[in-house]
């Protein structure tokens, strides 16, 4: 099986019906994308196929059609993406553990929606779970990224 | 090199040894602090300053023993010590430490006392001087009891003082400049003529010095981080995915594990048919622990996969197999010889109540709540026959160095505990079963690095919960005013199950944690008692981010509101009134004007709530404003107000406010665990939400700074949320709710 991940190809010996997550953390060792749930109900482990958000954990490593980008190939320290800048402007993150898919899902909404309405960013940001509670501070970050993108 | 180990051995700590100066020898012993702990393994080079503070040619490394899940414990750990240091926080190296009695804290008994965190009287602070001893003789280095800021406010300040004339010291002694001429700046000692020395050069030189210790700490006015808006230390590398947590640890050769345990936690395994799980791929060994089973593989899915597929037979625990038996032993707990506690008695109860006409009754009632951190509990476990490396998150570093040396029979100094971040705990963490089966798994495969991950089910199943919790209530009002109140609590104790599974001593005397929350509590109510019933054990439980008060506060704010509506009186001015500790005073004055409270009723389809919990020595309390939409009720804005003493980074204190709130009313509104067959049906976040993005209402925090003594904010939001939020549903709809959680009764949006 091959998968394009970050722009890199690779070639994989797995069972199809792995999903995409496991690949990535357990086969790759690509860790940004996170497990908590295994069932897309947490959003932790959120990457873009194609500049969609999906839930890595509930597609199969085989049902894969596309390009995927995980947290690491959005942004880097050196080279952050706006959603990241923004993300730091706030310092939204508590434990973390939930942001790299909170990322992922506000850059995919931004992308398709560049000044989303505060309905739109809840109906967005729903499916990501924060246990720390960091909502309030996700909104503004979404809110400064979306300006951001705007005076680019 | 002997003299240099007793001259460290009284280092910078000396600090703590003066406070409690003039004490008798025998307790003189006792509050002698161990030897510095990174004086061991020290490489030619370096110099260990102090028990936090590590000098090598490559530059300073500050120690933070206390556990970061995410409240910021390493950020605001490092910024106390670089405040009198000079470093800056984000150009030095930051470890956690070993585990080691060094980095016992002083505060974390506090709450188990039957003293009100705010009693400053002689008896409360012998006591807390007590659990002081008794933490320093356990070694008891927990992260825990919002005790973090309160237990290292002046001695991580101390430590960075010590550090720095002792590195200055080594400048002195090279330069042949006298001390109090030497400045220091961003990690370098400045001289008068201008020229500077790294502390890192000087690291060598340090370490032939004893420590010095006739330090002062710098008054307010220098300060440079502490009470400014801090940037945490993690922000980039939580911002951009490169933050690495325990789960994301992969040493070379790493093999990947899981296990399925007992779901009725603490029953035992009786027998399983591993044939097919041990056919599948990437299976590598199938290995009997305590309570279960774990299966070691090449991949974590795989690990599942074939978990899921072994037949298992289980024991029963030792309790009722459903909610409902658990709440009957509950309503069967109220009985003299359950007689746990009564730690408030005011006035005369029984007198207001024959006296009065109409008598308010009520009974409220908590569930059992999982922490569910969004991390699930792992552990990376290298296992030979000379030492045994665990690499995990964790709030309990000695106790698992403890745990671990019994079950390998290896001594505890071959115990190695990498400390790791972790995504999320609010108490979990403070448990450690899931590293002793990673240890299990290794010691079945010694030489390879075994990963052992929880799937989010066996982490619903096997989170140890906060206890059920049952309160028959009464009071009386006259004239307008509440009378009486006599809250009678059934609950199982946390402190028991809990110490016991440490294997450390249980407090003696009453179970604090099940009244914690209501006998405390600063209202002068003429006549007050609070009463403890302990019922038996049932589910093994744990401490949940606020403790005992998590789930009081809802008992106590509840019941109390019901009394003032009874009276006819105003709930905040109700509350101004009764109230008797002056800053709880100012913050219920000050939340008065911040919600600009005009009445529990806004309008026809608007309405708010009032609570204060004072917890571990916070007073906090909020006003929570609901509506009535065609969609449910819906919580549009909480004010908070609370009285610290003083906020060290007013960005965090506010994530932790708001934070802390987030998770009150989502688990209030929508969370508990429910048994059948001794589990949970709760398996994953589907039904245990907690609150989504959605609900999340707008929060406005105002943080007072009265200069009393400095507390911690992690769990003093929680208390008073959910009583807040109740009232406000009441004067919304005119119905008491007094369950939780609250969707059994009404409807959210």
């Amino acid at each position: 099986m091959q998968l394009t991940i970050n722009s890199n190809r690779y070639d994989l010996d797995v069972e199809p019906e792995m999903p995409l997550l496991w690949v990535l953390r357990d086969e790759l060792g690509i860790s940004g994308p996170k497990y908590g749930c295994g069932a897309g109900l947490c959003g932790a482990c959120t990457v873009h196929i194609d500049g969609t958000a999906v839930r890595s954990c509930s597609i199969n490593a085989g049902e894969v059609r596309g390009s995927i980008t995980t947290i690491e190939g959005l942004g880097t320290p050196a080279n952050l993406h706006v959603v990241q800048q923004a993300w730091i402007e706030h310092q939204v993150a508590q434990c973390g553990y939930c942001q790299s898919g909170q990322m992922m899902t506000a850059a995919a909404l931004l992308s398709k929606t560049p000044d989303p309405s505060d309905s739109e960013i809840a109906d967005a940001m729903d499916g990501n779970l924060c246990r720390c509670g960091t909502y309030t501070r996700i909104h503004s970050a979404v809110k400064t990224a979306a300006q951001m993108m705007k005076g680019k | 090199m002997a003299r240099l180990k007793t001259i460290a051995r009284r280092t910078f700590l000396i600090g703590s040894a003066a406070i409690a100066g003039g004490v008798a020898f025998g307790y003189y012993r006792l509050r002698q602090d161990p030897p510095n702990p990174l004086l061991k393994g020290l490489k030619a080079g370096e110099a260990a300053i102090t028990p936090y503070v590590r000098v090598d040619a490559k530059g300073v490394t500050l120690i933070t023993p206390r556990a970061d899940k995410g409240q910021g414990s390493y950020s605001i750990q490092a910024h106390l010590i670089a405040e009198e240091l000079d470093v800056d926080p984000h150009e030095v190296r930051i470890d956690p430490g070993p585990p080691n009695p060094a980095y016992f804290n002083s505060r974390i008994m506090d709450d188990s006392l039957p003293f009100t965190t705010i009693d400053d009287g002689i008896m409360a602070r012998g006591a807390r001087g007590g659990g002081e001893v008794l933490s320093r003789v356990l070694g008891m280095q927990i992260t825990g009891g919002s005790s973090t800021v309160p237990d290292g406010y002046r001695k991580l300040r101390m430590a960075g003082a010590v550090a720095r004339e002792t590195l200055k010291e080594a400048a002195a002694r090279r330069s042949g400049v006298s001390r109090s001429q030497l400045k220091t700046k961003d990690g370098q000692v400045i001289l008068p003529d201008g020229k500077s020395v790294t502390y890192a050069e000087l690291a060598v030189e340090a370490a032939q010095l004893a420590p010095v210790t006739d330090v002062t700490l710098r008054p307010e006015q220098e300060w440079r981080y502490i009470g400014k808006k801090m940037r945490r230390i993690d922000i980039v590398a939580k911002s951009t995915g490169t933050q690495q947590y325990g789960i994301d640890i992969r040493p070379d050769r790493v093999v990947y594990a899981t296990v399925r345990a007992n779901p009725g936690l603490g029953g035992t395994i009786k027998r399983y048919d591993a044939s097919g799980a041990e056919k599948m791929r990437g299976v590598k060994k199938i290995v009997p622990i305590k309570d279960g089973v774990g299966v070691i593989a090449d991949n974590t899915w795989r690990a599942f996969q074939a978990a899921a597929a072994i037949k298992i037979e289980w024991n029963d625990p030792p309790y009722p197999a459903d909610s409902a038996g658990m709440w009957k032993v509950l309503e069967n707990s109220f009985s003299k010889d359950l007689l746990d506690s009564r730690l408030r008695n005011d006035g005369d109860v029984e007198k207001a109540l024959t006296g009065s006409s109409k008598p308010i009754e009520a009974e409220y009632r908590t569930p059992y709540l999982a922490h569910a951190p969004l991390e699930p509990m792992n552990a990376v476990v290298l296992y030979t026959k000379e030492r045994l490396d665990i690499w995990t998150g964790t709030q309990i570093p000695v106790f698992l160095q403890g745990h671990a040396a019994k079950l390998t029979q290896l001594p505890e100094e071959k115990i190695y505990v990498h400390a790791q971040p972790i995504g999320g705990s609010f108490g979990a963490r403070l448990d450690d079963t899931y590293a002793l089966q990673a240890i299990e798994l290794a010691m079945a495969m010694e030489g390879v690095p075994v990963k052992m991950t929880w799937s989010r089910e066996e982490n619903m199943g096997h989170d140890y919960p906060r206890p059920i919790q049952l309160s028959r209530a009464k009071g009386t009002v006259r004239e307008g005013m509440v009378e009486s109140m006599s809250i009678d609590m059934a609950g199982q104790s946390m402190g028991a199950s809990w110490f016991n599974r440490l294997q450390a001593p249980v407090p003696p005397g009453p179970d604090t944690s099940s009244v914690n929350g209501i006998w405390d509590q600063p209202f002068a109510i003429p006549n007050f008692r609070v009463t403890g019933y302990r019922a038996k054990e049932m589910v093994p439980v744990s401490p949940w981010r606020s403790v005992g008060a998590s789930g009081n506060g809802f008992h106590h704010g509840s019941f109390l509101d019901e009394l003032i509506h009874a009276a006819g009186a105003d709930p905040m001015a109700e509350l101004i009134r009764l109230c008797n500790h002056e800053p709880s005073k100012k913050v219920l004055h000050t939340l008065r004007d911040v919600s600009a409270w005009k009445g529990s009723r806004i309008d026809d389809r608007r309405a708010r709530g009032v609570a204060l919990t004072l917890s571990f020595g916070v007073p906090m309390a909020q006003v929570v404003e609901v509506s009535d939409t065609p969609q449910g009720i819906k919580i549009d804005k909480v004010y908070a107000v609370c009285d610290v003493g003083r906020i060290l980074d007013p960005v965090n204190f506010e994530a932790q406010v708001r934070g802390g709130i987030i998770w009150a009313l989502g688990h209030a509104m929508n969370c508990e665990l429910t048994y059948e067959k001794f589990a949970p049906v709760q398996t994953n976040f589907h039904l245990f939400e907690a609150m989504r993005f959605h609900q999340a209402p707008d929060i406005i925090v105002k943080g007072l700074e009265l200069g009393g003594e400095v507390r911690g904010i992690g769990e003093p939001p929680v208390p008073p949320a959910a009583p807040a939020l109740a009232n406000a549903i009441f004067a919304l709809t005119g119905k008491r709710v007094r369950e939780l959680p609250l969707n059994k009764s009404v409807n959210f949006a």
